[in-house]
C-alpha cells in the first residue's frame, strides 16, 4: 500500500508518501510524478511516512532526481532510520539531496 | 530439498508454491512476514528480509520463466539459537545465478548511474549468507538472515 498526497504551488511540488514504495507501488508513484512534473523547478519528496523501500522504489527516486537536474532541484527529507539505512547501503545517500 | 544435513528440522519448514508473477508478491510477504512476526522479529530486520524476499521473488517473476510462466517453490522458517531465519526460492526456469552477476558500483554520479541493478546488491549486503544452487532441473537460491 502506498498513499500518494501532493501539494502544488506555482513551480514548487511537493510530494507526501506514506506506506511501501515496492514494486507493487512504484509504477503508481512513477506514473503520477511523470503527470505532475512538468514546469516544476523545486520537487520536494517528504518521506517521513514511508516505511519500506525496495529497489523498484529507488528507481523512480533516481528517474525524478534525474529530470529534476535538467529543471531544477529535487530534495528528499523526512527519512526514517531503516530507509535511510537502504538509501546508505546502495550509494543513493550521495546522489540525492537529504536533508 | 534436504535441510537435516545443515542442521536444520524440516518440521520447521513452511512453504508455498506460487505462480511466480509480481502480482503475488504480497501474497509471498504475507507467508514471510506471519513467520517471522510469530518468531518476534525485530522491525528493522523484518524490512530487511522483505526486501531480499521482493528482490528474489520478482526477479524470478520477471526473468525464470520468460515469456512464458511458471510457479516458485518457496520453503522458509526459523530454528537454532540465536535464531536464524531461512528462506529458499525454487523455479524451474531458466538456470541463472544472480549471485555471479557483478555488484553496481555504487560511487557513481547520477548522471552515470544506470537505473537497475540493485536489487541483487541489496540482499547480499543486508543478509548473512546467500547461497545459489542448481539442483535436478531448478534454481535454488537460500538467503539466512539471524533474527
Amino acid at each position: 500500500m502506498l498513499n500518494i498526497n501532493k501539494e502544488k504551488k506555482g513551480t514548487a511540488c511537493t510530494y507526501f508518501l506514506e506506506g511501501r514504495l515496492d514494486t507493487t507501488t512504484a509504477p503508481q508513484l512513477e506514473g503520477d510524478i511523470k503527470e505532475s512534473i512538468e514546469g516544476v523547478e523545486s520537487l520536494v519528496m517528504d518521506l517521513s511516512k514511508l516505511e519500506y523501500i525496495s529497489s523498484a522504489g529507488l528507481r523512480v527516486l533516481l528517474s525524478a532526481q534525474k529530470t529534476m537536474n535538467k529543471q531544477g532541484s529535487m530534495v528528499v527529507r523526512n527519512v526514517r532510520d531503516e530507509v535511510n539505512e537502504i538509501f546508505d547501503v546502495t550509494g543513493f545517500a550521495d546522489i540525492l539531496t537529504i536533508e | 530439498m534436504n535441510y537435516s544435513d545443515r542442521g536444520l528440522r524440516k518440521d520447521n519448514m513452511k512453504n508455498i508454491t506460487i505462480e511466480a508473477k509480481t502480482d503475488n508478491l504480497p501474497e509471498v510477504l504475507s507467508f514471510v512476514d506471519e513467520i517471522l512476526e510469530a518468531n518476534d522479529c525485530p522491525m528493522k530486520t523484518q524490512m530487511q528480509i522483505d526486501i531480499a524476499v521482493e528482490e528474489i521473488f520478482v526477479n524470478i517473476a520477471n526473468y525464470a520463466y520468460s515469456p512464458g510462466s511458471g510457479s516458485a517453490e518457496i520453503e522458509a522458517g526459523v530454528s537454532g539459537e540465536p535464531p536464524e531465519f531461512v528462506i529458499s526460492f525454487a523455479d524451474r526456469g531458466i538456470p541463472y545465478n544472480p549471485l555471479k552477476k557483478a555488484d553496481p558500483d555504487v560511487t557513481l554520479s547520477l548522471e552515470e548511474r544506470p537505473i537497475g541493478g540493485l536489487g541483487i546488491f541489496m540482499v547480499k549486503k543486508s543478509m548473512d549468507k546467500v547461497e545459489y544452487e542448481y539442483k535436478d532441473g531448478q534454481n535454488i537460491l537460500t538467503i539466512h538472515k539471524t533474527l
